[in-house]
């Protein structure tokens, strides 16, 4: 049996402002209901251990976590290998109630963004307001990198995590490196 | 002649000299010297030709508003035309060429045009147009093209690189003279998060040059002190080299950050466009100061007095040894008192006005032995290339010379205007200031946001002050105000700071010196200089009726120049108002539009060039795909092989190789672009029922069934095959361009219009990796592999089914858009490659061979299949295309349902589907019409048809092609004309639209 493999198979740019790294596949699913139900917010827990995140907001434990996508969306973020069981344990605690799971992990890929300058390279592509202030750790945009989406969160003060679209993983990488070319700091953000 | 002196120059560093040249010649300069000011100081006054005339010009100004010192700037990558020459900062090596001259600076024979000029008037393009119809062609046009026109286009590709950034902040000041200090320094201190833009590579604006003392210390070291302040602030951002280029809706602001301008061989991007979003902008953008309207006003040598002073004082350069001073305000003193405080000559004070008595400026002038000469005039400038003298006379005549001034050069003021331009971009409004003699920001109308409250305040000299003291009160007035509406909250201990003030006696408005000037005059008093507009084309667009403002700055090109009128506007429409009898207000201005100052293209387009210049989509099996010589084909953003050439074939060889393959043995189809919407809930059928034609809610789970979309209109939107996965579940497909339109276009139903229907939609596409396995062998190949049952019996047509395959857990649906026995086979994306290379492995001695987008369209033509781009265009409802079969009967209401029952709908004259096959074989040239008997009433040859799809299909060895066609089912045998682009006719017969085994056999086995 083949191992999946992510659209980028480990590309890596060290020579800018900011280190960008192509990850290996993560797991995902994407999960659309009531968010409010009592039955929504046992599932999600049971499958991930995290609460249910707040507007805008990622929780994360290690490598699982939630995030909100929007008023009626989740993304469950758990390794690759556990995405069968994760869903399996969402679609329990569902039962019938009107909702939606779905393994979205291949149609994905995820890239880290790593160094003093990781907001400035991030404030370049996406519109949105990436000072330290607006933008901490347990916060997710769900937004644009130049003309295509993406979602990013900070998972310290100087890492960023991206994910977007499985074809697009390529043009994403290359625009990372164009915003994190060398001689390109802004110095805009301050702590 | 103009030179360096040896004493000023507060903003270069005259330790590092620098070299650089100008049309070949090399010269010097200093660290801190812009363009203009070196130019300057090596005698180069003169710097290019007028647009029309070719007139000598020279430097006028030393900011933005300049109108004449334009330049080639840089070579091969880096070369840029139109670069102005006073916002250039000098550096070693800067190679800049004069524009529009040929074929020299000095020797121009361009300037034959000013013998021209009185064939040349006000509208003389729109003129020329109209007649004679045969000149303007062979005659004018070759000429008058060669001669007019700036900067060359640049021949290499651009090789440095622009990005955007996105910033966002409380309060925005943009301007960084004294106001904008202080007004950032105000709003600072009440804790909003603030960013102050200045255009300029250092801080203050112009009040170092103009002088004074804020609270008993120097302006200069008040600055210093206000910037060391502001740099220590936390929440406060600072930036010089951004210009605010545009003020768009909700508090949306463009700034143009120009990085390495000023040093070219650095390291990083070249410009950055910030993309500002703000809580509210404070514009402190200064003021232009005015020309004056006089005869030889755009000799070289005649240049704004602020700017002479500025030259002086910022970068120790004299424009020449005797300058006659020109004024209707007292501002101009100040340059007449720096000159000769500097050591120059300054012949005389020509002052339009009289007064009843001397400010302390006038006095403190005459002090220094100045001659003022109050209620004259300058009646004509001397000279050519360069000033020589002025010949004077009053302001209230007509020009009679009352004495000639020796000069080299001529300082002018004609009052300063305010930089309204971005409080207006918005729609802020302007009212007359009379005093002033100028639009200034009408504070009661600014531009609104959302809110119906304003979001751009002016402050200082941009609302209309000029005392030093007036301005730092207003801008700190202005942020503090700004602070609190956002709801911070100003400490008391910040106060403004105090300037005392200092009277100055007022301005009287000149529009033309002198005031009755006659015609000769008038025809060599500019307005735009750029644009060669004098008072005489004002005047005469007047006389022709063309009274709104607007519609005269288009007859007369006033303003259109790469400056937009920053010094002409107010001047010329004035003039306007004159010629009109009408007072200024009831002319009004032209509309302000972004960019403040023109900005390179490069950074409007940012990092989106070369290998990001757009998205490109890629498969699971892209890099597979490029191996094996892919042509490529573009679909929406994805790249599609259209066919795989091999080594020496030729793209339509490789097709028909890859069409006969298929039919014969197998061929692989990446089909991964396919869009994969699953539609989840108890309403899934019930939704799915209104958005397809056709039923999809009796659908069991296991089959398939191919569906049709149509808009709101009637018209075919998309198609593709549903799978039912269980109850509440289906999947559906769509064609490659419509996954994000389709499942956008179901959200937008669910959200707005059925949101009572418990469905939920995801866009699952890129988690699959979807193969299509087509051709006679296709079953022995998935045999092969081994795993799930794959037998007629175990999955028939139209059915799907969960498995493995070869060890990869798989979904298998038996549909199929070629007609021949097909699989279609989801893996997970990541396995994508694994299970391409699985299939070509098991498939090696059965025949198996990829195939492209263009044997795809063959095989499917072949089949009578429409395809959605090619048989619909928008205009097509699935009635057109002989898929009434597709339409469902017993549903009450499905998208589209009522709009084709509208008349035109049913109509029995629309074009309708037919198969098309030539009388000789040959191929249909697509997209081509069918002529009919007659002209239709525009004259036309009478059309009855159109080809949508054609192809030379190497299963039939002939030409087959898909069209619609008049009554075209009712016409079957009926041989139609087809007009080629190639003068050809082609014939072509109608016949069934399915050439290729019409009871289906094949792909049923």
């Amino acid at each position: 049996m083949s191992e999946a493999i992510s659209a980028l198979n480990g590309a890596v740019f060290k020579e800018g402002i900011a280190e960008i790294l192509g990850l290996d596949p993560i797991g995902m699913i994407s999960i659309r209901g009531d968010l409010s139900a009592s039955y929504m917010k046992k599932a999600v827990k049971k499958a991930v251990g995290v609460a249910m995140p707040d507007t805008r907001e990622i929780s994360m434990a290690g490598d699982k976590g939630l995030a909100w996508m929007s008023p009626d969306e989740l993304l469950l973020i758990c390794p690759y290998a556990e995405v069968a069981n994760a869903l399996e344990t969402l679609e329990k605690g569902f039962g019938e109630s009107h909702a939606l799971a779905l393994n979205v992990s291949d149609a994905r890929a995820v890239f880290r963004i790593k160094g003093l300058h990781t907001r400035e390279v991030l404030a370049k592509l996406a519109p949105v307001d990436l000072s330290p202030q607006a933008f901490g750790p347990g916060m997710i945009r769900r937004t644009r990198l130049a003309q295509v989406p993406a979602a990013f969160w900070m998972e310290n003060s100087e890492t960023a995590q991206l994910v977007c679209f499985r074809s697009v993983a390529q043009y994403v990488f290359d625009l990372l490196k164009t915003a994190a070319q060398s001689g390109s700091e802004v110095g805009f953000y301050r702590s | 002649m103009s030179t360096r002196i040896a004493t000023g120059g507060r903003l270069l560093k005259k330790s590092n000299a620098v070299s650089f040249s100008f049309n070949g010649k090399q010269l010097r300069g200093f660290e801190g010297d812009t363009l203009a000011s070196a130019l300057l100081a090596n005698d180069q006054m003169l710097v290019g030709r007028s647009f029309k005339y070719h007139r000598p010009r020279g430097i006028v100004a030393a900011g933005p508003e300049e109108p004449n010192a334009l330049v080639n700037l840089g070579t091969a990558g880096q070369f840029e035309p139109n670069q102005r020459a006073t916002t250039t900062e000098l550096f070693d090596g800067l190679n800049a060429e004069s524009q529009n001259h040929w074929p020299s600076l000095e020797f121009d024979v361009g300037a034959i045009n000013k013998y021209l000029s009185r064939f040349l008037p006000a509208g003389f393009y729109y003129k020329m147009f109209i007649h004679p119809r045969p000149f303007w062609k062979h005659v004018y046009e070759p000429i008058i093209r060669h001669s007019a026109g700036l900067g060359k286009a640049p021949r290499e590709k651009d090789k440095d690189t622009y990005e955007h950034f996105y910033a966002f902040c409380d309060v925005l000041v943009i301007g960084g003279g004294v106001a904008g200090l202080e007004a950032a320094r105000t709003a600072g201190r009440s804790g909003a998060r603030v960013i102050l833009l200045e255009q300029t590579d250092h801080w203050g604006g112009r009040a170092p040059v103009d002088g004074g003392a804020i609270e008993g210390t120097p302006v200069e070291s008040f600055v210093d002190t206000l910037v060391t302040e502001l740099s220590t602030m936390n929440n406060v951002e600072m930036r010089t080299r951004v210009m605010g280029a545009g003020v768009y809706d909700h508090g949306y602001v463009l700034g143009y950050e120009r990085l390495t301008d000023h040093a070219p061989q650095s390291t990083g991007p070249r410009h950055r466009l910030w993309r500002i979003r703000a809580g509210h902008i404070i514009t402190a953008t200064g003021a232009i100061e005015r020309p004056l309207s006089f005869a030889g006003n755009d000799i070289p040598g005649v240049m704004l007095a602020a700017s002479v002073r500025d030259y002086l004082v910022n970068y120790g350069v004299s424009v020449g040894d005797r300058t006659v001073v020109v004024t209707n305000n007292d501002d101009a003193y100040r340059t007449a008192i720096a000159l000769v405080e500097a050591g120059l000559s300054v012949p005389a004070v020509l002052d339009a006005r009289v007064l009843p008595q001397d400010s302390p400026l006038m006095a403190r002038a005459k002090e220094l032995g100045i001659r003022v000469m109050m209620g004259h005039a300058i009646s004509r400038v001397r000279g050519a290339k360069r000033v020589t003298a002025v010949e004077v006379c009053s302001q209230a005549g007509e020009g009679a010379v009352l004495e000639t001034i020796a000069c080299e050069a001529v300082a002018m003021s004609g009052g300063w205007a305010p930089v309204v331009h971005l409080w207006s971009h918005c729609g802020g409004k302007l009212i007359w200031d009379t005093k002033l003699a100028t639009f200034r920001p009408d504070v009661d109308n600014p531009p609104l946001g959302a809110d119906g409250h304003g979001f751009v305040t002016a402050a200082g000299a941009a609302a209309g002050f000029f005392g030093l003291d007036d301005i730092l009160h207003d801008a700190h007035a202005a942020a503090d105000g700004v602070a609190t509406t956002l709801g911070f909250k100003l400490p008391s201990d910040v106060a403004s700071p105090n300037a005392g003030r200092q009277e100055e006696a007022p301005l009287t408005p000149v529009w033309l010196m002198p005031q009755g000037a006659g015609v000769k005059l008038r025809e060599k008093a500019w307005l735009d200089y750029q644009n060669d507009v004098k008072v005489s084309d004002i005047r005469l667009a007047a006389q022709e009726g063309f009274v709104s403002v607007e519609h005269a700055k288009r007859y007369t090109t006033l303003g259109m120049a790469t400056d937009q009128g920053k010094l002409s506007n107010i001047n010329g429409l004035a003039t306007l108002a004159g010629a009109m009898n009408a007072d200024i207000p009831s002319v009004g201005t032209t509309t302000f539009r972004p960019p403040y100052h023109p900005i390179s293209m490069g950074s409007i387009g940012g990092e989106a060039r070369g290998d990001v210049f757009q998205p490109i989509r890629r498969t699971p099996m892209h890099d597979w795909h490029v191996a094996n010589g892919a042509e490529w084909e573009p679909v929406g953003h994805w790249r599609r092989p259209y066919s795989y050439n091999r080594p020496g074939e030729t793209t339509h060889d490789a097709v028909m190789r890859e069409v006969t393959n298929t039919r014969t043995k197998m061929g692989l189809l990446d089909a991964s672009t396919l869009g994969k919407i699953i539609v989840k809930g108890p309403d899934a059928g019930k939704f799915l029922d209104m958005l397809y034609t056709n039923m999809m809610s009796n659908l069991k789970p296991g089959k398939c069934r191919y569906g049709l979309m149509c808009s709101e209109n009637g018209f075919l939107i998309d198609d593709g095959v549903v799978a039912r996965i269980d109850e509440n579940t289906f999947l559906c497909h769509t064609t490659t361009g419509g996954a994000e339109r389709i499942h956008q276009h179901m959200e937008e139903w669910l959200q707005t219009e059925w949101w009572d229907f418990n469905v939920y939609v995801a866009n699952v596409t890129e988690q699959y990796a979807q193969i299509a396995v087509v051709g006679p062998n296709a079953r022995k190949c998935l045999e092969k592999l081994g795993g799930m049952d794959v037998s007629k019996d175990a999955l028939a047509f139209m059915e799907w089914a969960d498995g493995t395959l070869g060890g990869f857990k798989c979904r298998i649906y038996r549909i199929s858009f070629s007609g021949e026995l097909s699989y279609e086979i989801a893996v997970d994306a990541g396995l994508g490659q694994a299970f391409w290379d699985a299939l070509m492995v098991a498939g090696n001695d059965l025949g198996v061979m990829p195939y492209g987008t263009e044997c795809l369209h063959i095989l499917r033509a072949e089949k009578g299949f429409i395809m959605i781009g090619d048989e619909t265009d928008g205009t097509i409802i699935p009635q057109d295309l002989g898929l009434s079969w597709a339409i469902s009967k017993k549903k009450d209401d499905y998208l589209g349902k009522r709009a084709q029952e509208r008349s035109h709908m049913v109509d029995p004259n629309r074009w309708k589907l037919v198969g098309l096959e030539t009388t000789d074989g040959s191929t249909l040239p697509d997209g081509a019409y069918a002529v009919g008997e007659g002209m239709n009433e525009n004259n036309q040859r009478t059309m009855i048809g159109r080809v949508t799809s054609t192809y030379h299909s190497p299963t039939l060895g002939k030409g087959i092609a898909m069209g619609l066609v008049l009554n075209g089912p009712d016409r079957m045998g009926e041989v139609l004309d087809f007009p080629g682009t190639d003068g050809k006719t082609y014939q072509a017969k109608i016949v069934d639209p399915v050439f290729y085994d019409k009871e289906g056999a094949k792909q049923n086995v």
